[in-house]
């Protein structure tokens, strides 16, 4: 009798859940993995991107999903004749989520202290030729540049340059204030964390009073929480092989966009014989990039020939370049001085597209003589042996950060690439504000990684969301790693 | 001759067998990938589908089993060779300091988990075939040694045994040439279910990425390949789920049947 009166108890419990969904507001949001702290001007984590970015804080311009660039707390700004001084003009009202106003000030400070010499900043070349930063009046912020930048604003709205408050920055590790529509509640480490709607908000409110953010990093574990509902969306889901499924069920929706995220099989361009640029071409003419796609990514995904996103509109097909063609890896190998190939090392980190994609790799070098030993590693074993240690011949990586060609010229990045011609194309190209100019000087740089044949260029990582059905205005494409909240909500 | 015993023989015969006939012959090279002919279900091309990369599971069930069997049975290996000489000479200096050390070395052993320091040794000299067969070995030390120390206990009270030392032998002569063969049979038995839990354990450490490295197929990997589309194409996990049920099953049988078989006092009840 007991049990009977529990069951009916929990029945009718489940009955007033389900009754009470149709007045939700808030959101359960799973995402891989859990950031390692909250401070998105300290580190290069993505995750801490997804939760913060435009939740929590805010800089001076922002992304929009579609990967255009608005005014964020700037309001507006003018740009001197020469093109090195930006007057940015501050909205009015902003606060803190500790009551304290957001001036000028603070701006400078934020600026200044991602660009200082001992800052931690992950992206620091985005603060590159800031000359000066002056608070002007509360309300308006002089950046003052060394030389032209075309891509100020741009590099503005990066999570990397938030605006941070002095009073609060000691604690912004666990206990993040920002300008944001939503405020930082609770952080259960390895479990979840919650925000709230902040009520002294300077723009629209937003729909959804409350939204955690849970982290699920085992596929399995994923697909089970989506299907029984436990969660209303994952942020990037984990197995595109089970899009299909939720695609067939009327429960769900699947957003499929594009991401910044250019996977590439990575190339260490010091390490004999990757040194020779014809044993990089047979390595770039062995891959056969449709059957990565397929086999890794269950066909989500788009070849790319060079390390740009296929989306930009400065990008250029030069997948021609490194065509599937076994014949000729052969020959260039053979022409190298392996007619008989050479054995390598194939580091590879958890992601699917990785260990999946590796695999196929794998045999796929060994079709021309390139034995490549499959070596798989945690992301910390692959960061400490791979991307610093830089001990490797060759592996797997998806570069995410938008726009980051700029790697490339950098002569102690892992891969290692050292070329005197893009380096000085490179400067140019910060030096050049024209859109056109910019344009070609882009596809110019395309163009020269992929004749080096810097790296195997293999796909665009595709954004593979998974939300339940009523749940609109989600970012569909990844322009930058962020579950901006702002825009969610549930359908009536 | 029981039930079990030829029940047993059989399911471990073929899975030997399935093993053998992979070095010469297998109906798709099974590193072969197909990608456009991936996730068939059993047809007859493929007789038992292929997998997420177009691979035939049946050519990978069949090099799997080579390598389940080779690590389990070098791994039983180790723990007879390091074992049995380590029982035998407990039990030969019996109540000794040096029986003490290898009695209680072994209890050390027995006190972990052993799947865990399994995964604690691969992880510390890396993963692969080589390092997963030290690992189980290991474990498989202490489990010959207290069964052979046993058995020798009981045998050192007997009156051959005393006729033998009257007649002068040193103990390690009469360990190797009295109590050793009267072990035998015991351990032709502990091996079987060792074996079995070799294999298990090998699809264990294969499971979670500790075991052979891809492209070498192993039972546990393909175990693991499959956890997430388990549910559009289950035969993926079905395959190797029930080539380690069947193997482990008739090694099991095996080991019983062959226990009843050699055991002179059931033999006795069965005449």
């Amino acid at each position: 009798m007991a049990l009977k009166s529990f069951v009916f108890a929990a029945g009718s419990a489940l009955a007033l859940a389900a009754g009470g969904a149709w007045a939700k507001d808030s959101v359960t949001i799973a995402m891989q993995l859990e950031p390692p702290h909250l401070d998105p001007t300290s580190a290069a984590a993505q995750a801490i991107d997804s939760v913060v970015y435009t939740n929590i804080f805010e800089g001076l311009t922002r992304f929009m999903g579609d990967g255009s660039v608005v005014p964020g707390l700037a309001e507006s700004w003018e740009i001197s004749e020469d093109g090195t001084v930006y007057t940015f003009k501050l909205r009015q009202g902003v606060t803190f989520h500790d009551g304290s106003a957001m001036d000028a000030e603070d701006v400078k400070f934020s600026l200044d202290r991602a660009r200082a010499e001992d800052s931690t900043n992950a992206q620091k070349a985005l603060f590159d030729g800031i000359a000066s930063v002056e608070a002007v009046d509360p309300q308006t912020v002089r950046i003052t540049l060394a030389a032209p930048n075309g891509s100020l604003l741009f590099n503005l709205a990066w999570g990397d340059a938030v605006i941070v408050a002095p009073e609060s920055i000691e604690g912004i590790k666990s206990n993040p204030v920002g300008t944001g529509a939503y405020t930082f509640q609770e952080w259960v480490q390895g479990d979840r964390i919650t925000l709230a709607r902040n009520p002294d908000y300077w723009g629209e409110q937003p729909a959804l009073a409350s939204a955690t953010f849970k982290f699920i990093s085992d596929p399995t574990a994923a697909f089970a929480a989506m299907m029984a509902e436990d969660i209303d969306a994952f942020d990037n889901f984990p197995a595109p092989e089970n899009l299909p499924q939720f695609e067939a069920d009327p429960r769900f929706q699947v957003l499929v966009g594009s991401t910044e995220g250019e996977t590439i099989l990575s190339i260490n361009n010091k390490l004999p014989p990757f040194d020779d640029i014809r044993v990089r071409q047979a390595v770039a003419h062995a891959i056969d990039r449709q059957a990565i796609i397929d086999g890794a990514m269950f066909g989500y995904g788009t070849p790319i020939g060079t390390h740009f996103a296929p989306h930009h509109p400065a990008y250029k097909d030069l997948t021609g370049m490194s065509a599937h063609d076994p014949e000729q890896a052969k020959a260039l190998l053979a022409e190298a001085g392996f007619p008989e190939g050479f054995e390598t090392t194939l580091h590879l980190p958890p992601p699917s597209y990785a260990r999946r994609g590796g695999e196929i790799i794998a045999a796929q070098l060994a079709a021309v003589g390139i034995k490549a030993e499959i070596i798989n590693v945690e992301w910390a074993q692959w960061l400490e042996s791979v991307f610093n240690g830089k001990s490797f011949g060759l592996t797997i990586v998806s570069h995410t950060e938008p726009m980051d060609i700029g790697i490339y010229a950098r002569p102690e990045y892992y891969f290692q690439y050292d070329s005197k011609a893009l380096q000085e194309l490179m400067n140019r190209l910060t030096a050049t504000t024209g859109p056109d100019s910019r344009t070609a000087l882009l596809q110019d740089a395309q163009e020269m990684i992929a004749a080096d044949y810097v790296n195997g260029y293999l796909f665009q990582l595709a954004k593979l969301g998974v939300a339940k059905a009523g749940l609109q205005g989600l970012w569909e494409n990844a322009p930058t790693a962020a579950i901006d909240l702002t825009a969610v909500s549930w359908a009536e | 001759m029981t039930r079990n015993l030829i029940l047993g023989a059989v399911l471990s015969s073929l899975v030997l067998l399935a093993a053998a006939v992979s070095f010469l012959w297998t109906p798709f090279d099974h590193t072969a990938m197909n990608i456009p002919a991936k996730l068939q279900t059993p047809n007859a091309q493929h007789w038992l589908g292929t997998d997420h990369f177009g691979r035939d599971l049946m050519s990978m069930i069949m090099v799997g089993a080579r390598t389940s069997i080779a690590v389990a049975l070098v791994a039983v290996g180790i723990g007879m060779g390091a074992g049995v000489p380590l029982g035998l000479t407990a039990a030969a200096r019996k109540g000794s300091w040096l029986d003490e050390v290898i009695m209680r070395g072994n209890d050390l052993v027995f006190a972990f988990p052993s799947l865990v320091i399994a995964i604690l040794i691969t992880a510390v000299l890396g993963a692969g075939a080589i390092n997963a067969i030290i690992a189980i070995g290991i474990f498989n030390i202490p489990v010959f040694a207290r069964i052979t120390r046993g058995a020798a206990l009981s045998l050192w009270e007997r009156e051959f045994i005393l006729a033998a030392r009257v007649a002068g032998k040193n103990a390690a002569r009469i360990s190797a040439e009295h109590i050793l063969p009267n072990v035998t049979n015991l351990l032709i038995v502990q091996g079987t279910i060792q074996f079995s839990l070799g294999i298990l354990a090998e699809a264990g450490l294969s499971y979670v990425g500790l075991g052979a490295q891809p492209p070498t197929p192993s039972w546990g990997r393909m175990l693991a390949d499959a956890q997430t589309m388990v549910s559009f194409a289950p035969h993926l996990a079905l395959v190797p789920g029930t080539a380690i049920i069947l193997t482990v099953l008739g090694l099991n049988l095996l080991g019983d049947g062959l226990r009843d078989w050699l055991d002179p006092k059931l033999r006795m009840a069965r005449t």
